[in-house]
């Protein structure tokens, strides 16, 4: 029911919406600003003289002939081989959330249909693992991976991504499969198939929109990793934040700074995509746990 | 569920837990009782004709012949928990027997490298997480007012720096807070003060990553939020109105305490999440100024050719400790629900 208070602009309101638009403004613009001047040479990007610079590219135009240049990208995807991390991190991105999410369905099954009290337990456990922060686990990897000659692999680190994911993936997937009623797998059990059979021809079918849901986050948990790709992987096998991070105690050289912000927005790019396909699953995603209670 | 089958199915799951998360808990622990082996010293006596000199030299090959044989160094029971870089009983007691007034101790206490790092967590959380939700709240109510064709694109922005890779997002705004960059520029013009640096000084570094963590968290709050804001009864709503009851006053009493259980999840949340607070302080290079546990157990691993495993593992345990502790009002929630349940 609009009454004619409702769709009235009042002083409420109006405050309400410019904090909106404070708002988008502050979340978005960083990203304009730095995808724009990843075109730049860095006397534009940044501009010890007139921060117009960056707008209108003077120095690059003046160091180029042209107001855009794809030299950062050159510098960063060619001369310093990052198509070399990129691979890398495709590899692992791509093994972490297909094993994780193979072991997580079928372990996020068993706990949502298994009323024992040690499932309860693993779940707590799982809870609390969760919460931790990934480099206390760090150090407790490195020397064992060390004395086995397993250290700076990248199978190691996809190994210790899906296992730092499970937590994650099968809190999620638990609360996915409760609403998915008993009595449709229990019907399959009575006509005669046994608890696998079920799981493979009555639940696959209909639990894809929860898997994809935790397919993303355990895709965002591999791609932001900083903390097991900077400590697990030697440098020929480094992902691409870790090299960013590497680029950046490099790249005091003049110039060089523009392959880290070229590299940056590379490394941005696939999340904006991933954003724009698939918003309506994040934020259902994200809010599962919170509205559910 | 047959026991059995629960087994076969949880399994893999399990078993990658197990190996990868409860026994790198049980080896960091481990670590954290022995301290790196000393180097092994040789002295030998070269005589001259003015007399004899005794030079004392690293024996590196029986120091290497160590280190292979027992790589965990020697066992060194709790005294890394109680160093001077961790707990620091010894200099903590000292401070405070030594000390002036409260805020002298409080300073000498801050200088520790352990309760420095603890301190600017502690900061940090307290502030980020309040401001996070009040203006999270405060902005789901405004996307809510919207027409419904801006909404969807409101929450793609919004999702941007929530998404992005920490180490990236605060790169970011770590160029443009730059002095050259142009938020930092225009601080100079603004201030008129060509020195002004946000990397210079302690107070403005805090003030930088406060403002990165409220960038990068307040889209989870808001999203949250305005989802239980899709829930809020209509009935209620309408009754409120129907006796009177203003705009405001519908806010505080109905939408408010209806978003409550949704205020302590995203509480929850939150307080895991800066509690773990680590990439932007590297993506700053704020070490200088800010550190977090985190943080300290990074700089001990990243120690170059030698990393410091027992004090890394001190770390770790403790910060592990910290985390139960800030995790145990919900596991106790989650128990009586369950218990509730299962009566």
């Amino acid at each position: 029911m609009a009454t004619k208070a409702d769709t009235r602009l009042t002083v409420g309101k109006t405050i309400s919406y410019a904090l909106v638009a404070l708002w988008l403004i502050i979340a978005a613009f960083p990203f304009f600003w730095t995808f724009w001047g990843s075109f730049k040479v860095q006397a534009d990007f940044l501009s010890k003289a007139d921060w117009m610079n960056a707008l209108t590219g003077a120095n690059t135009i003046e160091q180029t002939g042209s107001a855009f240049t794809g030299a950062g990208y050159h510098g960063a995807w060619v001369l310093e081989g990052f198509w070399q991390n990129a691979l890398n991190t495709g590899v692992v991105v791509f093994s972490v959330v297909v094993i994780s999410l193979t072991i997580g369905t079928l372990g996020g099954y068993a706990l949502a249909r298994s009323g024992f009290r040690y499932a309860f337990w693993i779940l707590m456990a799982a809870l609390v693992f969760r919460a931790m922060p990934h480099i206390t686990l760090v150090s407790g990897y490195m020397l064992p991976f060390f004395e086995w000659n397993i250290w700076g692999l990248l199978p190691t680190t996809i190994i210790v991504l899906v296992a730092i994911n499970q937590p994650f993936t099968l809190w999620m997937l638990h609360s996915f499969f409760l609403n998915i009623p008993k009595d449709l797998d229990e019907s399959a059990m009575v006509d005669g198939c046994t608890r696998f059979q079920a799981f493979r021809h009555v639940i696959v079918p209909v639990m894809w929109p929860g898997v994809i849901t935790t397919g993303l986050f355990s895709f965002l948990l591999a791609y932001n990793d900083f903390t097991v790709t900077a400590m697990l992987l030697s440098d020929e096998n480094e992902t691409i934040i870790p090299a960013i991070n590497s680029f950046m105690g490099t790249t005091q050289v003049e110039g060089k700074i523009m392959y880290a912000v070229a590299a940056v927005v590379s490394a941005t790019a696939p999340l904006f995509v991933l954003i724009l396909f698939f918003q309506r699953q994040i934020v259902s995603g994200l809010t599962a746990g919170a509205v559910k209670g | 569920m047959k026991h059995r089958t629960f087994f076969w199915f949880i399994l893999p799951t399990l078993s990658a837990m197990i190996l990868f998360i409860f026994l790198p808990i049980i080896s960091v622990f481990i670590q954290s009782l022995h301290i790196g082996h000393e180097q092994v010293l040789v002295v030998s006596e070269s005589c001259g004709p003015f007399g004899c000199n005794e030079t004392v030299a690293v024996d590196l090959e029986a120091t290497e012949k160590l280190r292979q044989e027992a790589p965990l160094g020697q066992f060194n029971g709790l005294a890394t928990y109680f160093n001077r870089s961790h707990l620091a009983s010894v200099e903590v007691a000292e401070a405070w027997r030594t000390r002036q007034s409260f805020g002298s101790f409080f300073s000498e206490i801050t200088n520790l490298p352990f309760y420095r790092a603890l301190f600017f967590t502690a900061t940090y959380t307290a502030i980020v997480t309040p401001l996070v939700i009040v203006l999270g709240l405060a902005i789901a109510v405004g996307v809510n007012n919207l027409h419904r064709l801006l909404k969807g694109p409101s929450i793609f922005v919004s999702l941007l720096p929530f998404l992005v890779t920490p180490l990236v997002g605060s790169l970011i705004l770590f160029w443009m807070v730059d002095t050259d960059g142009i938020l930092g520029a225009s601080l100079q013009t603004l201030f008129d003060d060509p020195s002004l640096s946000l990397k210079a000084s302690t107070a403005l570094t805090w003030t930088m990553l406060i403002v990165y963590g409220v960038w990068h968290t307040l889209p989870f709050s808001f999203i949250t939020f305005y989802a239980g804001l899709q829930t809020v009864p209509t009935d209620t709503l309408e009754a409120a109105q129907v006796d009177g009851a203003t705009k405001w006053q519908r806010m505080m009493y109905v939408v408010v305490p209806h978003l409550i259980p949704l205020v302590s999840f995203v509480t929850l949340m939150l307080l895991m999440d800066n509690f773990r607070v680590f990439e932007p302080i590297v993506s700053f290079s704020a070490e200088a100024h800010a550190t977090s546990l985190s943080w300290i157990i990074y700089n001990d691993l990243r120690e170059s050719g030698n990393p410091l495993y027992g004090s890394a593992g001190a770390t770790s345990i403790m910060t592990i400790i910290g985390v139960c502790i800030l995790l145990m009002p919900v596991l106790i929630r989650i128990w009586r629900d369950f218990n509730r349940k299962a009566h």
